[in-house]
């Protein structure tokens, strides 16, 4: 993919200056496609406006008084229809003709029907009741569309602003690619400062910068207008200045080779470590809670990770190893607990959660490991449930407590010198980084061993592997075993983080969150799975822990179902993808970038060079 | 199939092997067992192994025993209708639409939103066949849809890619339409309206439930249709050819995409009509309804053997037997309390288990070629 | 079947006895017997269907035997799973070549060694002298294995992955992972199907150094009647999963029977 830049780019740089390439006349296709986009796009407007997301997000301002998440939500699909429409399809042999006066025409025209969707919503809105099987079919949901205006306004006023932000999408075909990246920029720094608002608030109380944040957000929530065209100012001198400078740097990285990568590499570590430790003395409680939540999300990604981004074995019954996990701190250490309480200190239940959790790995994978990949997906979660129901039912309420959990489970004691409870969380964070580490480290070992290769294999090819005499079984089954120790790991430090342990807590929708993350960063890729966890996590929030969105929540695991098809069908190998996994995945492209780049070599060209030294 | 990778004769056992062996021996005992304690307390309720396990435990009346029966077969009928997706579209693709249970969902939920809007306009008291073949029909034709338009969005790009990648991206489906029924319909349960005496009372046949005959007669007859047009039509034909194999398919002039179309609408079909079959026995449908009968389904098609029709009809019953008699029959009588709440763990241990025991399915399997090994 | 070599004295180093494959009634081996003894090269030729693949699969575990035994070093071979019988001392190509497509060269060497190495997660977990002498130990032989075949796998090439490889070098990575493997006797399959000659005549001369410098006994499945002629001490006909005839080149290729098996094209090529 990398490789494909250099030909792009300098044909899009060499066709900005002198003569411009002719642009593309119209085709009947392209009528098609404006057609298709714009009535997915209606549909998609549509979807959104009847999900109550924008009556339920306006509450959310971005930019004082100017806009809503809720108008957000509902500017986003004109943008895409807009920018999507003019999208050229390269192919070897047909030329790349220069975004022209009709992109962005036609993005017009393509985000005018798409928010259309929105005026006939309206229209229907005001002659019609189907309040009865939808439930946000609302007067609320008409004032909104309206602006508080009459219906005959709500349906001008979408037409008007869908070919505004349409044409505004297909206008981004129009610019170069450094202004296209400067503007880029911008958006995302002025909705990230946004979005992360608690964060930034939070974070500035605990330095003293109160003052700054005052001017910087509005008294209720939201940018000032002023603020945000300073900072999308500030963020677009940033980027032009900056001009991939970023960029060069990762490239300077990226070529180090041997023990200067290795120095490098270990410098970076460190230094991120170092911010992760001082950043929570800084923050409040709530940034320490939502570091603390996403932590707990790393780990349980990195164990995930493993499991499927190692050795290929999709488990969709991961939670169940968080849940016994859990289950076994918390009977362990809590007093409360209804038939066994040893009530033992946290780190030596921990011993104990480990060879169980490690005991129930293996139980749960020597019949499952056998099986075709995708049966062992269905069975896995199966076992899942199953697990969930048995900490659930009358028959082993005796031990764990039935539908009433466990609860007041004392915190983690570190060797009596700290005790890591729910009330504070920056020493759960803390406790969760340490953990994190761990994670990490194992991860990274044994990635680059003997182990980890033979997992590689497997996952490649399995009958190969095992004709190469390697024992798939075992192989597979110690990957299952370690993923299950690590998730077993985030689920004692849960117990005792929250408090208290109820089967609801371990739904399959857990392993489902779990697995998104991991394919969202990267399957493979440690960097990625944390990047994964930071972003959705911290953002959208998980299962039950709020994220920096807490207006979200509701949506929140719709967005992750689209997410998961989304990333499947666009880019399968995550944010921040395992060189080998994006290889797997883009065979076909890169076998053609490296014979362009002359690295496939014809077999005739040092054929005799084989035979020469071999006398 | 699965297993043609191994000498039948396997004299070096690893770990693994003696723990399955071990398992398979501890669930055929624990089943045998619970089975033979369950005729010792229908023999003799004071025996002092009931005493001993379970003192609680009451046995079954003869009545009762013939309900539980009734209402499993009643369920796995329906089962067996969702399993029909699953086990097509596993055929022709070989890959797992997890997401087939929710379009199962989407059909009971038009069910619902139909039948009330018929129940305002009065039709549905006084014509209630009438209303129900109309439901039907609607659910079915929006069940189709949404099937074929799954297909088209979600699985057609990656036609071709590694196999999980399909899988991973209906999990990511099935998530969204659930959470898309939260969104839209609201997270309540929802109700169907009243039904006819005939259908809730129990009928001097058998005393049997109006509304369970109704489902088994059902299913019985579209089962029968779908049978006629799978093996005997052109489309069907093509269909089997496609599960064949896809390529020579398409070199003997069959257009596979068209065909692959066809399964999902089929499916779908199928699952709509489930989906009504389901409000009718329930009466009460929520965006959750899809999930553990789409599992139990996908669960009945390897029960029955992937790729086989009759086979998923048949896995379908078991398993509905098996999760409604099951507990009863075998963990109670072995003094485990409660055990109405472990329905699902016994549906989902008889996949485990036939998986264990008989990997292939009751009727073996017919996959597509490249998955055969 | 009564070998008329030195090596007939000593017990044969593979040894099949009635050894049969069914696919549902079709009879892909029947009643097979086979000799493979130390330090041979065996080619396997019979017309497409005579079940060459089946008995490489058969040997290696991975199909199911409906009859018969398979001795290796006068222990059976029978009841285990691939993985053992490479353990033992088998290796094997494909004839459909089948790398780890996305590892690279020298990974794919490195993680078939897997069955001749010991250090497991303890070991890569805390980094231990042993780890890390194992580690370089692997690397090493790895190396030394693919420059056996020239320059071509070396140097720039150990990092690419194996999917960039040309189909000529991907045929000689699948023979470098099966002589990582460290095995006594190695099966190849078809190793010069889809080659240009000049590349076929070279891999030629591969097969025999294999034996005569790396000491290892190979069976070969070839089409190429002129590799057959040019490797082979001995030459195993099948046809319909029985033994037709066998012999040294000159003996089989005058065969009736053989000739009559392949419709006239064992005498074509000679």
């Amino acid at each position: 993919m990398t490789a494909v830049m250099p030909p792009g780019t300098a044909t899009a740089a060499a066709a900005a200056p002198v003569p411009p390439a002719p642009t593309r006349p119209v085709l009947a296709r392209d009528w098609r496609r404006l057609a298709r986009m714009a009535a997915v796009g209606a549909v998609a407007q549509i979807f959104i406006a009847l999900s109550n997301m924008p009556v339920r997000l306006d509450e959310r301002v971005v930019v004082k008084p100017v806009l809503s998440l809720g108008y957000l939500t509902l500017l986003i699909v004109p943008f895409a229809a807009g920018h999507r429409v003019g999208h050229q399809i390269k192919r070897e042999g047909t030329p790349v003709h220069a975004a022209g006066a009709h992109e962005v025409a036609g993005g017009a025209a393509c985000g005018a029907l798409a928010a259309g969707g929105l005026s006939l919503l309206a229209v229907l809105l005001a002659n019609f009741d189907l309040r009865e099987p939808l439930v946000n079919w609302s007067p609320m949901l008409a004032e909104l569309l309206a602006f508080g205006n009459s219906t005959s306004f709500a349906v001008v006023i979408w037409l008007l602003i869908g070919a505004a932000v349409g044409a505004s999408g297909g206008l981004m075909r129009l610019l170069g690619p450094r202004t296209r990246r400067a503007a880029v920029t911008i958006a995302i720094t002025v909705a990230g400062v946004a979005v992360m608002e608690p964060l930034v608030v939070d974070l500035a109380e605990g330095m003293g910068l109160e003052a700054l944040t005052d001017r910087l957000y509005a008294r209720r929530g939201g940018l000032e207008w002023v603020s945000a065209l300073v900072l999308a100012a500030v963020a677009g001198i940033l980027a032009v200045l900056g001009r991939g400078r970023l960029r060069e740097a990762r490239n300077r990285i990226a070529v180090q080779e041997g023990a200067k990568r290795t120095r490098t590499n270990f410098g970076l570590i460190l230094l991120t470590g170092a911010a992760l430790v001082i950043l929570p003395l800084f923050a409040g409680k709530l940034t320490n809670e939502l570091l603390a939540n996403v932590g707990l999300f790393v780990l349980l990604a990195l164990g995930l990770n493993i499991v499927v981004g190692l050795a290929g074995i999709l488990d969709l019954g991961y939670v169940a190893f968080f849940a016994v996990g859990s289950y076994t701190a918390a009977v362990l250490t809590a007093a409360t607990s209804p038939r066994i309480h040893p009530e033992m200190p946290w780190l030596v239940a921990l011993i104990f959660v480990v060879v169980i959790t490690g005991l129930v790995g293996l139980f749960i994978g020597a019949p499952v490991i056998r099986m075709r990949g995708d049966y062992l997906a269905i069975v896995t979660l199966g076992f899942g449930e199953i697990i969930r129901l048995l900490f659930l039912s009358d028959w082993l309420s005796g031990t764990f407590g039935g539908s009433q959990g466990i609860t007041k489970i004392p915190g983690a004691g570190i060797f009596g010198l700290t005790s890591v409870a729910g009330t504070d969380p920056r020493r759960v964070f803390y406790l969760v980084l340490a953990f994190c580490a761990i994670a990490i480290y194992v991860s990274w070992r044994l990635e680059r061993s003997r182990l980890g290769r033979a997992w590689m294999a497997v996952r490649e090819d399995e009958t190969v592997a095992e004709a190469m005499g390697i024992n798939t079984v075992n192989v597979k089954l110690l990957a299952f075993v370690v993923g299950a120790i690590l998730g077993s790991f985030s689920g004692a430090i849960f117990s005792a983080k929250v408090g208290s342990v109820f089967p609801n807590s371990f739904l399959i929708l857990v392993s489902i969150v779990i697995l998104v993350v991991v394919i969202f960063g990267g399957m493979g890729s440690i960097v990625g799975v944390i990047a994964g966890s930071a972003v959705l996590i911290g953002v959208l929030g998980g299962p039950k822990q709020p994220g920096l969105l807490a207006e979200f929540s509701e949506f929140k695991l719709l967005i992750y179902g689209a997410l998961l098809i989304w990333m499947m069908l666009a880019r399968p190998e995550g944010l921040i993808p395992s060189v080998r996994r994006s290889r797997e995945l883009h065979q076909e492209e890169m076998a053609q970038d490296a014979w362009l780049k002359g690295q496939v070599e014809d077999d005739t060209a040092n054929g005799d060079t084989a035979t020469a030294p071999a006398t | 199939m699965l297993r043609t990778g191994r000498p039948r004769r396997r004299t070096s056992r690893t770990g693994v092997d003696w723990f399955l062996t071990f398992l398979r021996v501890a669930l055929l005992t624990l089943v045998i067992v619970g089975l033979l304690a369950f005729i010792w307390q229908e023999i003799d309720t004071d025996n002092p192994f009931a005493r001993w396990a379970n003192p609680d435990a009451t046995g079954l009346t003869g009545a009762q025993f013939r309900g539980l029966i009734v209402s499993g077969v009643a369920q796995g009928c329906m089962y067996g209708l969702i399993a029909l997706g699953y086990s097509m579209v596993y055929g022709v693709l070989g890959f797992i639409n997890f997401a087939h249970g929710e379009v199962f969902m989407v059909g009971a939920m038009t069910g619902m939103i139909t039948s009330n809007k018929l129940a305002d306009a009065g039709l549905w008291e006084s014509n209630f066949i009438g209303s129900l073949v109309f439901i039907v029909v609607v659910s079915m034709i929006v069940c189709t849809l949404t099937a074929v338009v799954m297909e088209r969005v979600a699985y057609r790009p990656l036609r071709g890619s590694p196999r999980l990648i399909p899988l991973i991206t209906s999990i990511g489906v099935s998530f969204f339409i659930q959470n898309a029924s939260i969104v839209l319909l609201g997270p309540a349960a929802k109700a169907y309206p009243d039904v006819p005496d005939w259908v809730k009372d129990k009928h001097t046949f058998m005393q049997i439930e109006g509304a369970r005959i109704l489902v088994v007669v059902v299913a019985a007859v579209s089962m029968a249709v779908l049978w006629y047009l799978v093996e005997h039509t052109k489309g069907g034909k093509a269909m089997r050819a496609v599960a064949e194999d896809a390529e020579i398919a398409a070199l003997m002039g069959i257009n596979v995409n068209r065909t692959i179309v066809r399964v999902f609408a089929v499916g779908g079909a199928m699952a709509g009509l489930a989906g009504i079959l389901w409000g009718i026995l329930f009466r009460s449908v929520i965006h959750t309804t899809g999930f553990l009968p789409g599992i139990k389904a996908f669960s009945a098609a390897v029960v029955g053997g992937i790729g086989h029709l009759g086979g998923a009809m048949a896995g379908g019953i078991t398993i509905g037997v098996a999760e409604s008699v099951g507990p009863l029959l075998i963990l109670e009588p072995l003094g485990v309390s409660g055990v109405s709440q472990l329905r699902d763990a016994v549906a989902f241990a008889v996949l485990i288990g036939v998986l264990l025991l008989r990997p292939a399915g009751i009727f073996g399997e017919r996959l597509p070629a490249e998955d055969r090994t | 079947m009564t070998a008329t070599t030195a090596s007939a004295v000593t017990r044969p180093l593979l040894e099949t006895r009635k050894l049969s494959v069914d696919f549902g009634g079709l009879h892909a081996l029947d009643q097979l017997d086979l000799e493979v003894h130390e330090g041979e090269i065996v080619s396997v030729i019979g017309p497409n269907g005579a079940g060459k693949t089946t008995l490489f699969n058969a040997i290696t575990a991975t199909v199911a035997l409906s009859d018969g035994d398979i001795c290796f070093e006068g222990a059976s071979l029978l009841g285990l799973d691939p993985n053992r019988v490479t353990a033992r001392g088998i290796a094997r190509t494909f004839q459909n070549v089948r790398l780890f497509a996305n590892m690279t060269v020298l990974e794919n060497v490195m993680v078939s060694q897997h069955c001749r190495t010991r250090q497991h997660a303890f070991g890569a977990l805390f980094y231990t002298p042993s780890f890390r002498r194992e580690e370089a130990e692997i690397r090493e032989r790895a190396e030394k294995i693919l420059s056996f075949f020239g320059s071509r796998l070396m140097g720039y090439r150990f990092d690419q992955p194996a999917f960039t490889l040309s189909y000529a070098n991907r045929r000689r990575l699948e023979i470098a992972r099966a002589m990582a493997t460290q095995p006594k006797l190695i099966l190849l399959d078809e190793p010069v199907a889809g080659m240009n000659p000049v590349e076929s005549a070279e891999l030629t001369g591969l097969i025999g150094r294999l034996r005569d410098e790396w000491g290892f006994a190979i069976v070969v499945i070839e089409h190429h009647m002129d590799v057959v002629r040019e490797v082979s001490d001995r030459v195993v006909v099948l046809d319909h999963g029985t033994k037709i005839a066998e012999g040294d080149y000159e003996e089989v290729s005058n065969d009736p029977t053989v000739i009559e098996a392949y419709l006239g094209h064992g005498t074509e090529t000679t």
